[in-house]
């Protein structure tokens, strides 16, 4: 039998209909849907007058537009309300479960998905959310759609899809201290470029991949898009099985033996073709941050930003100009030492138990610095209980930082947590484009180590002098 | 979905590279569960001001330049696959965005909305730009049926490449949901096959 990838096995056994000239017809084992891109789809669905074709594999949850704050209170912006409430209603009117607000499941729509045991090897997963490619930390395939692309999911749960091409990406070694999975995906994608995986969909391997734990794992998968992937996924092994086992929606018993079974096959067989491979080593990773406007604009944390000479692309010279004019930074300034105004500590790239722990871990027992303003979001309810029994909430509260309810909250700064224009947040959120966070916020990307590193000085600094 | 066959236009330069969706329509006016309305929130923060008024040096507000094309630097349409890119792109009155590269999703959504993405390569793209600084009355004529793109007073012309479902889609202003719905029995089929 020709040796075929991972991503190929579980394209292939999704494939409805494939014809010449035609994209794939593709099918979806799950979909997720929230607030902000889905009530149009609904919209489109009542025009057309059709049902949910398989309401059982669709789940929703309110995430991105959700205050973080007295999230028992009715919400108080009253569009982001009437977004929550056709939500609300679109589910109860097709059939669709709903994580919404207040519910012990809720939380940012990748990480409930995992955490729930709903995400399992081998599927097929969309979402109106580029971050959709989370999900490829247990060896899906699984990536964002746009709002028609809902409708015809919800509609017929197939997609249309071209067969991306086949990038692997072995990251081998072992990680120095203080560097995390946030470090090795922004190090990736300040190597190839914001755009440099466009057309493809990327499996991660390699040692230093291998012996991350699922959350680590869901970290990089996260970031594919930053770099224009598809998506991106790693291949299951004993730690996706010791996660998975016993979550709520999990198999059980019998299903879970065979489940096993099944999932023991997907890997990519030895020669497979990949269309494109890259190997980097992880000792030449350190903690890094982003200094510009897009993710790829990253640098060792020691490092200074690049004068627009040392630029390897001259095209790229006006985007540099103008990312540094926005972000109020020089050419050839070291990073260290920049005065940050708020940290945020969430997303769908950095809000499980792991990365809170890891916060805590540093700040145990510690302040902030008197001028930051600190937001800890957790990723779902979930996250938030978990960390409440730890008593992690109070190490933060304690140390002068806000503990707050599950949402999206400034990742993208469509609630009221925005970062004000001109000021500066260290974020481990997964984009810095400009406004990102809020009109004229500039953001600075890294590991949730080293945003407490910077909560408690007042500026970036290297973790790893703390530790 | 509107059919496109042939567009001469004006067009709109915006030479910028990586423009992202959060740049096209930021995520602070999504909250809407309608999909019209958005050209107002076009490029919103490159547009206006914090106040609301217009900023003088930015293309569309520039009224030497006009037209139903936008033409971008590479990477357009990167970051989030909020469709409502499209939909302020549309709304705006953009019918074609040419750019020599455009991110997958994006390409995906603008397609889904009668809009059509051209990509040409980089040199096309600098005389393009050239032409339209020389004269901002330049005028380019997009054909979708033979696939090209031509500087209309210099003869310059390319052909770019579109996948040739996508062609008759928009050709013919069909649209993805209808060619699934085509397919429910197969769909059926392949559920009973693979136990899903
Ligand atoms: S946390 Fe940010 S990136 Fe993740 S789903 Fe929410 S808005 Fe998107």
């Amino acid at each position: 039998m020709e040796p075929k990838t991972l991503f190929d096995k579980i394209w292939d056994s999704h494939v409805v209909k494939s014809q010449p000239g035609y994209p794939d017809v593709l099918y979806i084992d799950r979909h997720f849907i929230h607030e902000v891109t889905s009530p149009q789809a609904f919209a489109g669905l009542r025009r057309r007058g059709l049902p949910v074709f398989r309401p059982h594999r669709t789940v929703a949850t309110a995430d991105h537009n959700v205050p973080t704050k007295d999230q028992h209170l009715p919400i108080k912006d009253a569009l982001s309300r009437m977004q929550v409430e056709t939500l609300t209603k679109n589910c109860a009117d097709f059939g669709i479960e709903l994580y919404g607000l207040g519910h012990p499941y809720q939380g940012i729509v990748h990480v409930i998905g995992p955490e729930l045991g709903i995400t399992q090897p081998g599927m097929t997963i969309v979402c109106g959310d580029s971050h959709t490619s989370t999900h490829g930390a247990f060896g899906t395939i699984a990536f964002g759609i746009g709002t028609s692309e809902v409708e015809q999911v919800l509609a017929t749960q197939c997609i249309l899809q071209y067969k991306p091409k086949r990038m692997k990406i072995e990251v081998n070694g072992s990680l120095g201290k203080g560097v995390t999975a946030k470090d090795i995906i922004l190090y990736i994608i300040s190597k190839i470029s914001a755009g440099g995986a466009t057309g493809y969909f990327v499996e991660y391997a390699g040692s230093a991949i291998r012996s991350l734990s699922m959350e680590g794992r869901m970290t990089i998968c996260n970031m594919s898009i930053e770099m224009g992937a598809r998506g991106g996924l790693i291949a299951p092994d004993q730690t996706t099985f010791d996660y998975l086992q016993g979550r709520l929606f999990a198999p059980k018993e019998e299903a879970w033996e065979k489940a096993l079974a099944y999932w023991k096959t997907l890997y990519s067989d030895p020669d497979a073709p990949f269309d494109r491979i890259l190997t980097f080593d992880a000792s030449d990773i350190e903690p890094m941050i982003t200094y510009g406007t897009n993710p790829g604009m990253g640098i060792k944390i020691t490092d200074r930003i690049p004068t627009a000479e040392e630029l390897s692309n001259p095209a790229e010279i006006l985007s540099f100009r103008k990312a540094l004019q926005y972000m109020g930074l020089c050419e050839g300034q070291p990073i260290q030492g920049q005065k940050v105004d708020y940290v945020f500590i969430g997303s769908c790239t950095n809000s499980r138990i792991e990365d809170l722990r890891l916060v805590a871990s540093i700040v145990k027992g510690k302040k902030k610095a008197p001028h930051v303003e600190v937001w800890v979001i957790p990723g779902s309810q979930q996250v938030s209980k978990q960390a409440q029994a730890e008593g992690l909430d109070r190490i933060f509260t304690e140390a002068g930082f806000e503990w707050r309810g599950a949402g999206c909250s400034a990742c993208l700064g469509m609630n009221e947590d925005k970062i004000p224009a001109g000021k500066y947040c260290i974020s481990t959120s997964n984009r810095n484009f400009e406004g990102r966070q809020g009109p004229g916020a500039r953001t600075f990307l890294a590991s949730p180590l080293s945003a407490a590193a910077a909560a408690l000085k007042g500026y970036i600094t290297d973790v790893r002098e703390m530790l | 979905m509107r059919k496109f066959t042939t567009l001469v236009s004006r067009a709109v330069p915006l030479p910028v590279e990586n423009i992202d969706t959060d740049q096209i329509v930021p995520a602070r006016f999504l909250k809407a569960t309608t999909r019209e309305g958005f050209g107002e929130n076009l490029f919103r923060d490159w547009r206006y001001h914090p106040d609301g008024t217009p900023k003088a040096d930015f293309v569309l507000n520039n009224p030497l330049y006009k037209g139903e094309i936008l033409v971008t630097g590479k990477n357009f349409g990167c970051g989030s696959s909020r469709e409502h890119a499209a939909w302020a792109l549309a709304d705006y009155g953009f019918r074609a965005v040419v750019s020599s590269f455009f991110a997958d999703i994006f390409k995906n959504n603008a397609l889904n909305n009668g809009i059509l993405p051209v990509v040409v390569t980089d040199e096309f793209l600098k005389k393009i730009f050239a032409a339209i600084e020389a004269d901002p009355q330049t005028l380019i004529e997009i054909n979708l049926a033979q696939q090209t793109i031509t500087l209309l007073a210099h003869s310059l012309q390319e052909s770019f490449d579109i996948n040739p479902y996508k062609k008759t889609c928009l050709l013919n202003g069909y649209d993805d949901i209808d060619y699934l719905l085509s397919l429910k029995t197969e769909i059926e089929t392949y559920e009973q096959l693979h136990g899903k």
